[in-house]
């Protein structure tokens, strides 16, 4: 849109000039601050942590700069054991969010235009409805005297009811559950725009339908089914509530132990040097993720 | 396609569906259990809502949330949309991207960063400058910050399929820039408009993360009340308080949904 | 209808009642047809006449409701696409986007397991015939539209099928492209000898290129035939006024395969056709059956008019006629019969004759 003439030319310093200090001051600043308070040290008092810079005798400020926190997290095998675990609980609850949310798609994509749309909404729907409540929904279904435990009994499947809840097994669950929508979307977009003339010509080349698929659909589809392993993967990685409430006391993650340092340690230079790995973490799997999603679509 | 394979793909669909929708629906029946009990039936009633309306903390807490949600959506369409006009007209390249970096953080930065983030910033600055206060003011500017960055989006995907020839058009007829926008731009941009601050909304009022870190003393938000109750563990309650956001966020949504559906393509490119 | 392609030997497609119906509505109504081998047969019809699912029922993507597809004498009902003898060349020509020139041209013989070195060799030959030898190693949105064309006919032919399905074929391309497009396309059928099923709306494409045609209209073969027969003995007004440009006029036999009373013309008017006595019937003429002349002819059949207006095509005048009784009637006069005529202006009166032989009488 343009919007020419000095007036226009104004009005777009002014909005400029707004946005830009906006996001200076309430985005890049707040994680530079991360980045300081990572290297400082815990003390008691307010703020529980040492100023960066301190003014001493010369003229010149001293450097108060400590690795510290990030050594601890190096060095201690519960903060690795969460890093590590971060990845593994969101590479595979994106792995199972994909091969439900393939089909899925699949078959919105193949559905009626007219029915197309009813069946998106409703993969949209409860995206809108409360995160929080759509988890905790989950607490009732998995408990031990839940519906779903009291349905395996009742069908006699087990004995004794499961348990479910607060296990790795209820992060993945609610996981998926949460982000299914993410996955679902980006494929089907792909998927609605493909044409569907090369599954014929990929038949009449003498591809059966499951051949067809795997050397036709699949690989046009890669660049859906990346753009959703980005949206499900990257925001899972630093999940706090759905470990907080589903998982047990030994599903870590880094979300949760980041809020622990803080909340219940309040060791804020750990939790800031915590959040400065979540960050690079977030930031190179988004940035690898983007690089394989252009590398597609170029070729 | 064979008959097997659309039996498959259908099933494929009956699942996904039951998955989403199953857990929301167990928890809507379960509100009218009139047991304490969350996991047994005993029979219908409506006691958890009666309850729940008398929950003075409660309904202090939903009424200070809608509150913060509508300021800080506000804010953010406000911002998003001068965002989603800056991304457009920014040269060079490189200021583009930064920019366009910045705005955009928010949506791959994980919830707990944000609130450590915003937190340490509010402290800082109070140390400093002595504003802002923590409490419902911090909450309000920090939704804002990563509402903005959805508003963003939203609008600035409306704003690349509006058709450039229409302000031209505009400008040809003799209308001044300002004029351009109020009468061309902004209601073509309307309906993303609205729902950039609808998805601000939401999200506003569905964080628990970043208000936890933020708020201060006295300001408690609705899900903060929320999600102290259901770390404990099931309450009937809630599961009342959680039919009555799911059955007006849905109502809502559909309704915004069908208000701007595919069929109004006015104003884009063919 | 039957229409029978080459006697005794076995046709290669042989299409016995088949009909296709989707959501109730028909797009293919009982067609029986046969294809001899080495024809280039062509499907022709406006769009909804059914044209192209009933090429997409020889490839195997629709199942009719009712009928059957032979191919070689051998029953299809239960053979899948990818289990037939044929291949297609599609609309949109159907390239893989992800897939490079040769291993678009490869893709089948891969599915056919073939041995490396033969796939490698076959798709060499394949790209060589049709001058795309160096362009093995790009992808299909790096071709001109003539380029893919050319990929999409090397790809469906390496399989060495007994028929190849073309569905408009040449619609993606530009006229001057197209024309030379179609003369490649009969002397490739020339060349590799086999079956060569075209779908196709126009009706100069399908005249040019084809060695037999069938007209199909809501679903159902109008007439099958030569492009002469179709041309010079349409079956019906709609087989007549397809093919080219013709003269119609609505009359009923007076006398039996002899005289048809038009009121369009308001005239009686002398034809050879058979037909019967009382029947209603259309006297059709093509624009270069009829004669103009200033001064009545001696002819049996001679209707007066005003000249209006006159086109001038290069190798030809065609000349805007109205009759008396009002009917509109096009001439198509050769350059040397213009000039017998001498000077002619609009407004003028003309008389316009033809020999009964020419007329042709159509009974639907």
């Amino acid at each position: 849109m343009s919007m020419t003439g000095g007036a226009g030319r104004g009005l777009r310093r002014v909005i400029l000039g707004a946005t830009t200090a906006w996001l200076l001051a309430f985005t890049l600043l707040p994680m530079l601050i991360v980045v300081a308070v990572s290297l400082s040290e815990p003390r008691l008092g307010a703020p529980p942590f040492t100023p960066l810079f301190e003014w001493g005798a010369g003229f010149w400020p001293i450097f108060n700069g400590h690795i510290t926190s990030y050594v601890t997290i190096a060095s201690d095998s519960l903060y690795v054991a969460a890093f590590v675990s971060s990845l593994r609980i969101a590479a595979t609850s994106a792995f199972i969010t994909l091969l439900i949310a393939y089909p899925m798609a699949y078959a919105i994509a193949r559905a009626s235009a007219r029915a197309r749309f009813a069946l998106l909404m409703l993969v949209i729907l409860p995206f809108w409805t409360s995160f929080l409540i759509r988890t905790y929904a989950w607490t009732g279904l998995l408990n031990t005297n839940g519906p779903i435990n009291n349905t395996l009994i009742n069908l006699g499947v087990v004995s004794e009811p499961l348990t479910l809840l607060h296990t790795e097994f209820a992060v993945h669950l609610g996981i998926v559950y949460s982000y299914l929508p993410f996955m679902v979307l980006p494929i089907y977009a792909v998927l609605e725009r493909m044409d569907w003339s090369l599954i014929e010509a990929a038949q009449d080349l003498g591809s059966r339908p499951y051949r067809a698929f795997v050397r036709v659909t699949l690989p046009l589809s890669l660049p859906g089914v990346f753009a959703g392993w980005l949206l499900v993967f990257i925001p899972a990685l630093g999940e706090f509530i759905i470990p907080d409430l589903l998982g047990g006391p030994d599903t870590l993650m880094l979300g949760r132990v980041l809020w622990t340092e803080f909340f219940n340690n309040r060791d804020w230079p750990l939790a800031s040097a915590l959040a400065v790995v979540l960050l690079m973490t977030v930031l190179l799997s988004a940035l690898l993720l983007v690089k394989a999603l252009q590398r597609r679509e170029a070729a | 396609m064979s008959g097997r394979r659309s039996v498959a793909l259908l099933s494929a669909l009956a699942f996904g569906y039951a998955f989403l929708y199953l857990p929301i629906v167990i928890l809507i029946v379960y509100s009218f259990n009139d047991s304490r009990l969350v996991t047994v039936w005993s029979h219908a009633s409506l006691r958890w809502y009666a309850a729940l309306l008398e929950n003075q903390q409660m309904l202090d807490a939903a009424w200070l949330s809608l509150r913060i949600a509508a300021v800080s959506a506000t804010v953010s369409v406000a911002l998003g949309t001068g965002a989603a006009f800056a991304l457009q007209r920014l040269k060079p390249f490189f200021a583009q991207r930064g920019y366009e970096a910045l705005a955009l953080m928010p949506l791959i930065v994980p919830e707990v960063l944000i609130g450590l983030a915003m937190l340490l910033l509010f402290v800082v600055l109070g140390d400093t400058i002595g504003w802002p206060e923590r409490g419902a003011t911090t909450i309000a500017l920090a939704h804002a910050s990563f509402g903005m960055a959805y508003a963003t989006v939203v609008i600035r995907a409306r704003l690349t399929q509006l058709d450039p020839a229409l302000d031209e058009a505009a400008a040809i007829l003799g209308a001044t820039p300002w004029r351009t926008f109020r009468r061309v731009t902004l209601p073509l941009l309307a309906p993303a408009i609205a729902a950039g601050w609808l998805l601000s909304f939401t999200l506003s009022l569905d964080d628990v993360v970043v208000a936890s870190f933020v708020t201060g003393p006295g300001a408690t938000t609705l899900p903060i009340v929320v999600f102290s109750s259901v770390r404990l563990g099931v309450s009937p309650q809630i599961n009342a308080l959680a039919t009555v956001i799911v059955v007006l966020v849905a109502v809502l949504i559909l309704t915004a949904t069908l208000m701007t559906r595919p069929g109004q393509r006015d104003g884009r490119r063919a | 209808m039957m229409a029978n392609g080459g006697a005794g030997e076995t046709p290669v497609i042989r299409i016995e009642g088949v009909a296709k119906s989707f959501g109730g509505v028909p797009a293919v109504a009982g067609v029986s047809l046969d294809i001899a081998r080495g024809e280039f047969f062509c499907l022709v019809g406006a769009s909804g006449s059914g044209k192209t699912t009933l090429l997409r029922l020889v490839a195997g993507f629709e199942t009719p409701d009712q009928g059957r597809v032979l191919i070689d004498g051998e029953d299809m009902s239960s053979r899948p696409p990818y289990a037939r003898p044929v291949n297609m060349m599609f609309q949109s020509y159907a390239l893989f986007p992800h897939l490079t020139v040769a291993e678009n041209v490869a893709f089948g013989l891969e599915e056919e397991r073939r041995p490396r070195s033969e796939i490698r060799e076959r798709v060499f030959a394949a790209l060589a015939m049709f001058d795309m030898g160096a362009f093995g190693a790009r992808k299909p949105h790096q071709l001109s539209g003539g380029q893919r064309q050319r990929v999409a006919l090397a790809r469906a032919l390496v399989k060495n099928p007994k028929i190849l399905l073309l569905d408009e074929p040449l619609g993606a391309l530009d006229k001057k492209l197209r024309e030379r497009a179609q003369l490649e396309l009969v002397a490739l059928r020339e060349r590799v000898g086999i079956t060569f099923v075209m779908v196709t709306h126009d009706q100069e494409e399908a005249m040019s290129m084809a060695s037999r045609i069938a007209l199909m209209r809501d679903g159902a073969l109008c007439q099958v035939g030569t492009p002469r027969e179709l041309y010079d003995a349409p079956q019906s007004r709609f087989a007549a006024d397809f093919f080219g440009v013709a003269n119609l006029f609505g009359g009923r036999v007076t006398e039996a395969g002899a005289a048809v009373d038009c009121a369009e013309a308001r005239a009686t008017l002398a034809v050879a056709d058979a037909c019967t006595q009382g029947a209603d019937v259309t006297v059709m003429l093509r624009p270069e059956q009829i004669a103009l002349s200033k001064h009545a002819p001696a002819a049996p059949n001679v209707l007066t008019g005003t000249l209006g207006n006159v086109v001038f095509l290069g190798n030809a005048y065609v000349c805007h006629v109205v009759l008396d009784s009002g009917k509109a009637v096009q001439a198509r006069l050769s350059p040397a019969d213009m000039a017998k005529l001498g000077a002619l202006a609009t407004g003028d009166r003309v008389h316009v004759s033809w020999e009964p032989s020419a007329a042709r009488v159509l009974t639907s």
